[in-house]
Order: structure tokens, then C-alpha cells, then sequence
């Protein structure tokens, strides 16, 4: 399939309706409203629901409502839209429900600014909402790759029955990059893919079993009860650690005098640089965590070559990922951060400049 | 010998976690029993609230959620989007429904979301243990309003079918009484309706039950009855608000 010049926001709606994406529920926020836009525009051309909700709040509880009920279904937000949908996240979580949740990150804390920014690294990778839970968690950095990963996110909600999180920026939001498009789902597979929830989901007893009884619920007023609950969660998520890592090498090899890591939009900013001074003689790696949860430790650990001097972190936060860098590098080599937030983006030169500094 | 009673096929035989002399128990049978007469149990998912009913899921005999605090709303939106086949209602408190999830009650209403909504008002919080709720009375005492509801200070109580009678899309709005046999009979028709219409896909209908809470209100039950009948009633007066299938 030829190309398709779009920007993020509508490429990843489009291949979410690929995915066989057809319930969304949202509440508009600047730097994701194209999104929105292009779902309230396109699902009922395919017979999907957009319903815009009253709040982040609801829309997220639509979410559990309609993947509870076993469908494929897809919330959008940017970070204070995010934070609002916490407490739905928990609840998914708990309840165990599918469903994919997309986080065009703007600057922050509190209102911020409708720039770019990573701040909610936190908020994603550790927590957000109450209690002990994992939202697995990919971070894109091309629109290309946000566009894929609304399948990949479907799948990974499907077989794991977790809330999946794809973490963007208001960068891949807005940017417009050519796009190839997976093939669209069938009627025929949606609707395969409707029943293979059936187990546990709500839906028609079409057999009458007066005993069919399914129960879409995070609460267990018991403590031996809950505890036996968390504990099946945590097996879970450490199933999903070994194996759903993902990340990018890029010039990594036993000569690399500098290792440098960086996710999603920074990544593509330290690409150039990493490129340029390259081609100057210098010989410095870049590893890209593609998850951010589960993070890709033992990866990154692998990737510190004998000749490593330093690793050098770059983020549009003030360095929220540098304490999961610190683990993967377990005190090896030194761990070096510079970022820039409320929505600056750093340029090539920037980054040129520290690593320069680094020689 | 013939049995004339039995436990309706949608409730669970299971033990009910209310307190003795609630009313709670009569709501669930009054659905349960309406969703058996229409013969909607294979087709029937609830959405269960935060407070005392918030065992509700484990409580009717078919799929069933638990939501968060007040969301139940957007749950069952969520649920009957994904469904269109299925018939779905929430039960929810005074608490959950008009305190923490107002936003989600009147927007639900105001979508005209197919669905029902069994809304019980015993004007305080039960499971928590007695705080004041949205539809404490003036003057009424709980533990968080223990010199009295000040409505200078804390504002009066909503009046829930009132408020949902002022938007466009409903289609069926019933204030019934759950405080004496009579009224239960009433209450019956009232719910029997609700299922009705949801049966037939007609839209957004709403019932709420004035009830009591002996345990909280610190009354004996049948004392509550009459207290709810001399100070509920005058304030919440049972009625039809709404009733777009009514004959002209």
C-alpha cells in the first residue's frame, strides 16, 4: 500500500479502526484533539461508537463498561486529561479488562502548557492510580511507529487482559510523516474476535444456563482473597517482563565510548546528534526502550560495551527515567542526565554540546 | 403443596450483606421479580454502585459490573454501547449517584442512554457509616453533620427526579416508596415499567426508591418507616415525572 502523509493523532485513530477498534470514548484536550476529531468522524462510516463524554472520568468508565463487555475499545487523553482517568486506570487494572489508552503528553504539572514534554513518565511506568498495579506502557517516535503500535497495543491488552498505554508526545500528535497502513480487519474477524472474551466478559447467555454469572469487578473485601488477587496480578506482569521488553539498538558495539538513552520524540532529537558526531570519528550508541514498561533492563545492561565511559540519559522531563537506567547499569559506569521541560524541545546542537563535553 | 412464593430466578442464592430491616432487599426483589416477567434474564447485565448495595454484582443472577464511586452511569453506557443486544441498568445510592457521580447521572440522562436507573434514597451514607449524604434533610443529624444539616452552610438537599425532569431526553421518570405495602405494590408497577421500556429499547428511564436506614438513622425498622413517611415523603414526594409511553 502506497504511503499516507498524516499526522499522529489521526494516523494512530486510523490504525486503532484497522486494529478493529469500534467503541471510543473521549473528552477533547489540546494537543490530542485531532484524534478526536477523526474518531467522531470516521467510526460511524464502519458502524463503531464515538461518544464524547462528559469528562475523562466517564470516558474512562465507558472504557471499563465496553471492555468488560469484551469488545475492543480505546481512549485518548493528554497528561491532565490522564491523571483524571487514574482512577479508571486502577479499576481496569484490577478488573483485569483490555482496553488501549493513548497519551499525547503536553507540559506540565498542573495546566503546563500544550507543548511537547515527557513528564508523565512516572505517571505511566509507576503507577498513577491507586494501588499495586502495571499498565504495559509503549512510547513511540515517529508517527510510523505510533500508527503500529495501536495494533500491537490490542494484541498485548487482549493476551495479558491489561490496560495498554501508548505513551506519545504532542510532537508525534501534531507531526505529519508518511504512513503505511496495516490491512483493515474484516467484518468477519471482528467479529471472531468479539467472542474470544466470552470466558469472563459480559455478554447474552445464549444457552440459559441460569448459573452463567460473570462478574466485571476489582473488589475483594476479603484480604486472603485480595492478596491471592494481587499476587495473580503481580505473576502476571512479571510473565509480561519476560517477555514483552521491546527497544532499538542503534550503532551500539564493543567500540562505543559513549551509550546514550533516550525514548519517543528526545530519541529522534539525540539520533541526529548521535549521527553527526559519528560521522566526526567519535563512536557513541544509542539504545531506545520501545517499552517503557515492562522496561527493557537486561537489554540495556548487555549494551554497555568494555570502552563505555559514561551513560548519558536525555528526556523532556528533568529525568524520570534515569532511576530505571540506573538499575539497568547497576553503578558500572556513571549515569549522566540533561533534559529541557515545559514543552521546550531540545535541538541536535544541544545535545552535540553535551556530548562533546563528554570527550 | 403449592408454592405461591418463590425467589425470583434473576436474584442469586446468595446471603444479602444488609443490615436487618432495610429496605434494600425489597428493591432487589422488585427488580429481580420485573426482569424475570419480562423474561429478559439471558439478556439483562447490572452495574453495581459504591455503598452498601456495593455487593450488588454478586446479589442478580446474570452478568453483572461493579463500578467506581458513582461512575455506574458511565459504565452501563460503556457496557450497552458494546451491547446494543443486551438490557442494562444500574443501582445506585444517594451517595454515589447524586454527590461523587452527578456528572455521570445527569449526562447519561441527558444522552437518553438506553439503560435503567434504580436510584435508592435513604438520605445518608450507609456503608461508610452514617454521613451526611446529598439528601439529608434540613436539620437532620449524621455523623459528619452531627448539629444538623445547616443548609446555610452545607445548601439543601437535591431533589434528584426533579433536577433529571428538567432535561429533554428522558423518557421515564418515577419517584416511588418502598415505606409500607401499599406503596411497594406501587413501586412494583413503577419498576415492572422501567423494564418495560428498556425491553422495548424506548430510552432513559429512572426510578428512585425512598427508603430507609434504620441502622445509620438509629431507629427500630418499623419506627423508620414511620419517620421516613412524616419526613421523606413531604420533602421527596412520590409521582410520575415523566412518562413519554403513558397514553394521551
Amino acid at each position: 500500500m502506497s504511503k499516507v502523509l498524516m499526522k499522529g493523532n489521526e494516523a494512530v485513530a486510523k490504525a486503532a479502526i484497522n486494529a478493529g477498534c469500534r467503541l471510543y470514548f473521549a473528552y477533547p484536550i489540546t494537543p490530542q484533539s485531532e484524534l478526536i476529531e477523526y474518531m467522531a468522524k470516521m467510526m460511524p462510516t464502519v458502524g463503531g461508537t464515538f461518544l464524547q463524554a462528559e469528562s475523562e472520568v466517564a470516558a474512562i468508565n465507558m472504557v471499563y463498561g465496553a471492555a468488560g463487555a469484551g469488545k475492543r475499545v480505546m481512549t485518548s487523553s493528554s497528561s491532565p486529561g490522564i491523571s483524571l482517568k487514574a482512577e479508571g486506570m486502577s479499576y481496569l487494572a484490577g478488573a483485569q479488562l483490555p482496553c488501549v489508552i493513548i497519551n499525547v503528553q503536553r507540559g506540565g504539572p498542573g495546566l503546563g502548557d500544550i507543548q511537547p514534554a515527557q513528564g508523565d513518565y512516572f505517571q505511566a511506568t509507576k503507577g498513577g492510580g491507586h494501588g499495586d498495579y502495571r499498565l504495559i506502557v509503549l512510547a513511540p517516535s515517529s508517527v510510523q511507529e505510533f500508527a503500529d503500535m495501536a495494533s500491537e497495543a490490542f494484541d498485548l491488552a487482549d493476551k495479558y487482559r491489561n490496560p495498554v498505554m501508548i505513551l506519545a508526545d504532542g510532537m508525534l500528535g501534531q507531526m505529519m510523516e508518511p504512513v503505511d497502513f496495516k490491512p483493515a480487519k474484516t467484518d468477519q474477524e471482528i467479529e471472531a474476535m468479539g467472542h474470544q472474551h466470552e470466558s469472563w466478559c459480559i455478554h447474552p447467555n445464549q444457552d440459559g444456563d441460569l448459573k452463567h454469572h460473570h462478574e466485571i469487578n476489582s473488589l475483594e473485601i476479603d484480604p486472603v482473597v485480595l492478596e491471592k488477587h494481587v499476587t495473580k496480578l503481580y505473576e502476571k506482569y512479571a510473565q509480561i517482563e519476560a517477555n514483552e521488553t521491546r527497544h532499538e539498538l542503534y550503532n551500539i558495539n564493543d567500540d562505543n565510548e559513549i551509550l546514550v538513552v533516550a525514548f519517543g520524540t528526545a530519541s529522534r532529537v539525540v539520533r541526529s546528534a548521535v549521527d553527526e558526531l559519528n560521522a566526526e570519528g567519535k563512536n557513541i550508541g544509542l539504545f531506545r526502550p520501545i517499552t517503557v514498561w515492562p522496561y527493557p533492563y537486561e537489554e540495556l545492561a548487555k549494551c554497555i560495551g568494555p570502552r563505555v565511559k559514561q551513560v548519558y540519559v536525555f528526556e523532556l522531563n528533568t529525568g524520570q527515567m534515569v532511576e530505571d537506567v540506573k538499575i539497568a547499569v547497576n553503578g558500572k559506569v556513571p549515569v549522566n542526565f540533561w533534559g529541557r521541560v515545559g514543552g521546550m524541545v531540545f535541538t541536535p546542537e544541544q545535545i552535540k554540546e553535551k556530548l562533546q563535553a563528554c570527550f | 403443596m403449592e408454592v405461591i412464593a418463590t425467589r425470583p430466578k434473576s436474584l442469586r442464592d446468595v446471603p444479602f450483606t444488609y443490615c436487618p430491616g432495610c429496605t434494600h432487599g425489597i428493591a432487589h426483589r422488585l427488580i429481580a421479580e420485573s426482569i424475570d416477567e419480562h423474561g429478559l434474564i439471558n439478556k439483562m447485565a447490572g452495574v453495581a454502585p459504591v455503598g452498601c448495595s456495593v455487593f450488588a454484582y454478586k446479589f442478580f443472577n446474570f452478568d453483572m459490573a461493579e463500578a467506581a464511586h458513582g461512575r455506574a452511569p458511565a459504565v452501563a453506557t460503556g457496557i450497552k454501547r458494546a451491547r446494543p443486544d443486551m438490557h442494562v441498568f444500574t443501582y445506585q445510592g444517594d451517595g454515589d449517584l447524586a454527590a461523587i457521580g452527578t456528572a455521570e447521572i445527569v449526562h447519561a440522562a441527558n444522552r437518553g442512554e438506553h439503560i435503567s436507573v434504580f436510584f435508592v434514597n435513604n438520605a445518608i451514607y450507609g456503608m461508610t457509616g452514617g454521613q451526611m449524604a446529598p439528601t439529608t434533610l434540613p436539620d437532620m443529624k449524621t455523623t459528619t453533620s452531627p448539629y444538623g444539616r445547616k443548609v446555610d452552610d452545607i445548601g439543601y438537599p437535591i431533589r434528584v427526579c426533579e433536577l433529571l425532569d428538567t432535561l429533554v431526553a428522558p423518557y421515564y421518570i418515577e419517584r416511588v416508596s418502598l415505606l409500607s405495602g401499599p406503596d411497594i405494590i406501587k413501586a412494583k408497577k413503577a419498576v415492572s415499567k422501567a423494564i418495560q421500556y428498556n425491553k422495548e429499547g424506548r430510552g432513559f428511564t429512572f426510578i428512585e426508591f425512598v427508603s430507609t436506614c434504620p441502622t445509620n438513622w438509629g431507629i427500630e425498622p418499623v419506627k423508620a418507616l414511620v419517620w421516613a413517611k412524616e419526613n421523606m415523603l413531604p420533602f421527596y414526594k412520590p409521582g410520575v415525572f415523566r412518562d413519554k409511553g403513558a397514553p394521551e
